[in-house]
């Protein structure tokens, strides 16, 4: 039996930014990771993975990181995805203030 | 301090008009981010967590008032009004958007800065002693040898595809502060036993994954074969250094795994053959190089005011008391500005505090400023009787915090809050240690003791030598902080011990709390320091008071 699959959401950074983003169900890129796509199947992952690698004039960096399915949208599962929702935890700058 | 000529203008302008066209071939698609990633790198243009970080070069430390306030321009107009000085002299912007980086780089040649060779594999910026040109111990100001080593390095032919970065280090005084046993080469000044001045050549120390104190390759080596000498070294680590494993690429482990006297050989034997290609040049260019570097004329004053000063204001008194280091002038002092005020991050200075220190050093320090690895902001040269007008200065500014090399005066590296490697947060380590201790107001009891935090293994914040040090790693998915003690960043380097297991974010502030109490019951009275009872007692009593208190507090 394989192991159960951890959903995933592909993430980037911006080009221009360099800001956090998250590709929608609709091929947008968000900024906020509530919109983006929960990704539930492994296979259909790679797929939306290798399509969002291609955008390479619009994005940088473009991975699947584990998510979960929250009351607003997907939420991210590690600390460090969680930051990247957010931005840093001294000075109220990125995200948290510019959402 | 050193003034472009007409070759340094004309290089560093042509890079950026360079860069200028590579981000414009990058926005317009022409480059792919696999092309451009290495163009960015060449620039100091990282991409991190949030955005991008652009890595300003600041040679050996070194600043004048009107560069340190274009990077408060910089701050303001390009960034959120603030910049970042970092464990190796440099100042990051966190927020730069990437259309903007070359009309950033352009404003840094304005002053005769740059960012180039601040990141990928090269030869960085060159650390020096902050308190060069200033230090009552000192043989000599090396930095006109820095700025040597800066020219040589800058687009050297033979070092476009090292194996890694490679970072020197140098310092003109035996009292190591520039941490040179920690570098890939480090240049410490001594004297033979006829009275000449020349270098303690180390190589092969590094932190990172793979901590290692440098192995002396040269007890002694005259300044007029420094840079032949140098060059050997990186030419024969550009053969051996290995390329199949970044992990095993630094010279550190080049040493390790060929042995100091092989590498030793080699290097004689590369250096008997290039030193007389040399011909004397770079001496020729060291003397020009030397008259940029004349010290100011200092003029001896009464220090009665300062001694005065110090009666009537008991916090002046306080920060004369951790702030200053003597100078080699009478009547001088060196002002190390603390940028750790409790509850602040480590290391940054927002655009207002910029303008304030630079008008500051014009004002009262001879026009100069340098960045210390210890993230503080020095003023190496100010007359004593100036004394109180600076430090009234500062207060006006928020920068008179009195904790020059005491528990507060934490390093942090950037951490999980901005950088992409990183495996926890710094920042907020740091700033909870700091207030917690200035709450207990314990700090100047405790004395000297240098706190150094790392987010990840690639020590950064320098936790390795720090007294003690904490190594922010994720364990399963949660933050977690290893302890070491008895780090030690000087001439007589020690990479620190391990405590044992490592504590949640919320765990090390107690612990931090346990490991100083546990200094202050043993220590032989206020004269023995941190570091001084730890040689003498050794990690158990630590051990015991870490883990023994814990394993009651869980069995109650």
């Amino acid at each position: 039996m394989s192991r159960q699959f951890t959903p995933k959401v592909v993430t980037a950074n911006a080009l221009l930014e360099g800001d956090v983003v998250w590709l929608t169900a609709d091929d947008r890129w968000t900024r906020d990771i509530h919109e983006a796509e929960l990704i539930e199947e492994e296979a259909h992952g790679q797929i939306r993975l290798i399509e969002a690698s291609r955008q390479t004039g619009t994005v940088v960096g473009v991975y699947l990181a584990d998510a979960r399915p929250g009351p607003l949208g997907p939420e991210p599962i590690h600390f460090r995805e969680e930051f990247r929702t957010r931005g840093p935890s001294n000075y109220t700058h990125g995200k948290q203030v510019e959402a | 301090m050193y003034v472009y000529n007409d070759f340094d203008q004309a290089f560093v302008r042509e890079r950026v008009a360079q860069f200028r066209a590579q981000v414009a071939r990058r926005i317009d698609g022409s480059l792919t981010e696999d092309e451009f990633r290495p163009l960015r790198l060449m620039n100091g243009l990282y991409l991190q967590l949030h955005a991008y970080m652009l890595r300003v070069a600041v040679p050996y430390g070194t600043l004048n008032p009107s560069q340190m306030r274009q990077l408060a321009h910089i701050a303001e107009r390009f960034d959120k009004g603030y910049g970042h000085f970092t464990t190796r002299q440099n100042i990051q912007f966190n927020w730069p958007k990437l259309e903007d980086v070359p009309d950033i780089l352009d404003a840094l040649a304005d002053v005769e800065m740059h960012a180039i060779q601040t990141s990928g594999n090269t030869i960085r910026n060159v650390t020096a002693d902050h308190f060069a040109g200033a230090a009552e111990d000192e043989i000599a100001d090396t930095r006109p040898v820095a700025e040597l080593l800066r020219q040589w390095s800058t687009d050297h032919p033979e070092f476009q595809f090292l194996p890694r970065k490679f970072k020197i280090a140098i310092t003109g005084s035996p009292n190591d502060r520039a941490v040179t046993r920690a570098h890939d080469i480090g240049l410490r000044m001594v004297r033979n036993d006829a009275g000449e001045a020349g270098f303690e050549v180390i190589v092969g120390g590094g932190l990172g994954r793979t901590p290692m104190i440098g192995k002396v390759i040269r007890d002694f080596l005259p300044q007029a074969d420094l840079l032949p000498y140098v060059e050997a070294v990186v030419s024969v680590w550009n053969l051996l250094g290995r390329r199949d494993n970044k992990y095993k690429a630094r010279i550190k482990i080049t040493v390790h795994e060929n042995g100091i006297d092989t590498i030793r050989d080699m290097v004689e034997s590369r250096f008997e053959q290039i030193q007389p290609q040399f011909g004397g040049v770079d001496q020729q260019i060291l003397a020009q190089i030397e008259q940029h570097f004349l010290p100011p004329t200092f003029h001896p004053k009464s220090v009665d005011a300062y001694e005065a000063a110090r009666l009537a204001n008991p916090a002046f008194r306080s920060w004369s008391d951790t702030n200053l280091a003597p100078h080699k002038a009478p009547g001088y002092s060196i002002v190390s500005i603390s940028l750790k005020k409790p509850g602040a991050t480590p290391g940054d200075a927002t655009a207002d505090q910029m303008r304030a220190m630079a008008d500051i050093a014009e004002r009262y320090g001879h026009s100069e400023l340098r960045v210390s690895h210890e993230q503080n902001i020095i003023l190496p040269h100010v007359q004593k009787s100036n004394l109180p007008a600076v430090y009234q200065a500062l207060r006006e500014a928020d920068l008179a915090s009195a904790n020059i090399g005491l528990i507060s005066d934490i390093i942090a590296c950037p951490g999980m809050d901005y950088c992409a490697l990183a495996t926890a947060r710094s920042i907020p380590i740091a700033q909870e240690i700091a207030v917690r201790f200035d709450e207990l107001k314990l700090e100047h009891d405790i004395g000297p003791l240098k706190i150094k935090i790392s987010g990840c293994i690639n020590a950064c914040g320098h936790h390795h030598v720090g007294h003690i040090g904490i190594l922010g790693l994720d364990r399963a998915g949660v933050e977690n902080y290893q302890i070491t003690l008895g780090g030690d960043h000087t001439e007589d380097a020690v990479i620190g011990e391990k405590t044992g297991p490592g504590f949640s974010a919320d765990e090390v502030v107690p612990a931090i709390e346990r490991i100083v109490g546990a200094y202050l019951s043993l220590r032989h009275g206020r004269g023995e320091t941190f570091l001084e009872a730890f040689r003498r007692v050794g990690i158990e009593p630590f051990k015991t008071a870490l883990y023994d208190s814990e394993a009651k507090a869980d069995a109650a």
